[in-house]
């Protein structure tokens, strides 16, 4: 397999590394390298995690060791690297509150922009992200895509709490809090939906390589999908849509 | 059976070998930062090696046994105490309703773990039951233990294990300089020769911000070629991650991934060492070869095994 370096992370973990650098076509590599580990049958293999440009591989040298694991792995064809164009993407919709008390911030977005609180709405829920990876903190989504007219710094001075659900823009970032948190993000919003809950059947979410779109919602939908999820009733959205060709 | 805390000690929590299978959603794995005294003891124990126990650091807790158990410590150079008798560490032992377990000040090392017959009954989060505290879940009501705090244990026959018999392989020990053994990589190309030569040679001191999720060390500045940052990727137990020029050993609490250079990772069969290491003491790094870390993993591993199947003959 070409273009790869297997890098050792102690005796039990070894990272295939993509490229040095954020972009999707290199994250799409280590989604279907992922893919294709998972497929491939070679013993020993205890998880792995996904990155922005590589894969960690956790595993038991009891039951494979370093060259062993290094020579299966690299036997592991990857497809050509445009398969993914005209594929199907994962897509989960995510309602979000955009302005006032749930999103203190985003006048500052706006101001920044040189734009409309309307606007802000528009260019935020009028692209679908792409969830990089996950880490930080349990269900902490890095998304890729959003419209550069959203660039935002941080906070001068961070929040000290940050409630669950905040939907927030640091730069050229943007995410969600999946948990109550200390932060400096720009607060635009804020979903009732849970991106992470320990006791739910699955836990997380989202996963590397699905697709976050925001869509807005009132004041009233929100109190009623929060009542929904409060009662275990809510179904997030998850759409499998056709593939546009890839924008790199 | 129960057990009731009547002092918690420093920081007592309940830990298992780690919740694994999350970390591609962020979620750390915690577990104890000592895997071989945990496996240890709860073999003693006659549990299965992944089985809850408590971790202690430095003072441990006051236990009353609210119900006859058996127990087994492992881990720090430690004298447990039951009802004022001393007790030796990586042996089992019985208590009856009513005793008091307790604990002198470790002779050397940090951290203890206790193993329960049965194993620590709290209810599984994602397949394990380890306390994370950043996000106050797992283990006991997802904190460190309190006093007053009644903690169930997974009913099993007694007598249980023989306690005639006990481990014979060396507890810790103190030194006046540790090698830990790493394994270089996965950045270690980020570092100029002198860096390298600066992490493998000189001696570094462990701070007093030093927690479960990472040791901070003090010493030389590691120097990289072209500073410490990388795109985030994985992280795993034991990496030494350079991020302003002093070394952080990732410990049981550790973010599942993190954005800066980890010149090497200490190997499997010396975490027993590290998760000793206390605000102080100094320790130096030595590389070894992937197959001598390798060679350690499954020596350790076997000889818990097979200790595991002499003590059920």
């Amino acid at each position: 397999m070409d273009g790869v370096r297997f890098l050792p992370a102690g005796d039990t973990a070894v990272v295939a590394e993509f490229g040095n650098e954020i972009s999707e076509a290199v994250n799409r590599r280590v989604a279907a390298f992922a893919a294709l580990l998972a497929q491939s049958g070679i013993p020993g293999i205890q998880e792995t995690v996904p990155t922005y440009r590589s894969l960690m591989i956790h595993y038991d040298p009891r039951v494979i060791r370093y060259g062993a694991l290094l020579s299966a792995l690299s036997a592991l064809e990857l497809p050509p690297e445009d398969a993914g164009a005209g594929a199907e993407k994962e897509v989960l919709v995510i309602p979000v509150l955009y302005g006032g008390e749930a999103g203190p911030d985003i006048c500052n977005v706006a101001e920044k922009n040189g734009l409309t609180e309307a606007e802000v709405i528009a260019l935020h829920t009028g692209t679908d992200y792409r969830v990089y990876m996950l880490g930080f903190i349990p269900g902490f989504t890095y998304l890729g895509g959003m419209d550069p007219r959203l660039n935002t710094p941080r906070l001068a001075t961070p929040r000290v709490k940050i409630p669950a659900g905040s939907v927030g823009i640091a730069g050229m970032q943007t995410g969600v809090y999946p948990v109550e948190s200390p932060g400096g993000w720009q607060l635009i919003g804020r979903t009732p939906v849970a991106f992470y809950d320990a006791h739910r059947a699955d836990p997380i979410l989202p996963k590397a390589g699905w697709y976050i779109r925001f869509a807005a919602v009132d004041a009233a939908e929100y109190a009623r999908i929060e009542a929904a999820v409060a009662a275990g009733t809510y179904e997030v959205e998850h759409l499998t849509v056709k593939e546009a060709a890839h924008e790199d | 059976m129960r057990i009731k805390i009547i002092q918690p000690g420093v920081l007592t929590t309940v830990q298992d070998l780690g919740r694994t299978g999350y970390q591609q959603f962020g979620v750390p794995v915690s577990g104890v930062c000592d895997p071989f005294a945990a496996k240890l003891a709860n073999i003693l124990a006659g549990n299965p090696q992944d089985a809850a126990v408590l971790e202690c650091t430095m003072m441990g807790p006051v236990i009353e046994f609210l119900d006859p158990g058996v127990f087994a410590v492992s881990g720090a150079e430690v004298t447990p105490v039951l009802d004022g008798e001393e007790l030796l560490v990586n042996t089992a032992t019985r208590a009856a309703r009513g005793q008091r377990l307790s604990f002198r000040v470790p002779k050397a090392g940090f951290r203890f773990v206790i193993a329960f017959a049965g194993g620590i009954n709290v209810p599984q989060l994602m397949g394990s039951r380890a306390t994370f505290m950043k996000t106050r879940e797992g283990g006991f009501c997802g904190r460190k233990l309190q006093a007053g705090d009644t903690l169930d244990i997974f009913d099993v026959p007694l007598p249980g294990p023989d306690l005639s018999r006990h481990y014979g392989g060396n507890g810790f020990a103190a030194k006046p300089l540790y090698e830990i053994r790493v394994v270089p990589g996965p950045q270690d190309d980020h570092f100029t020769e002198a860096g390298l030569h600066t992490f493998l040679n000189e001696v570094y001191t462990v701070t007093a911000s030093s927690d479960r999720m990472g040791m901070r060390l003090d010493g030389p500045a590691i120097e990289a070629t072209d500073g410490y940052d990388i795109i985030s990727d994985g992280i795993s137990m034991g990496a030494v991650q350079v991020a302003s020029g002093k070394p952080i050993i990732l410990l049981a609490d550790r973010q599942t991934t993190g954005g800066y250079t980890k010149i090497a990772n200490v190997i499997t069969a010396d975490f027993k060492i590290l998760a000793q290491l206390k605000a102080g003491d100094r320790l130096r790094f030595t590389a070894v070869s992937m197959e001598e870390a390798q060679d350690a993993f499954c020596r350790e591993a076997d000889a818990l095994d097979g200790f595991a199947r002499w003590l059920s003959l």
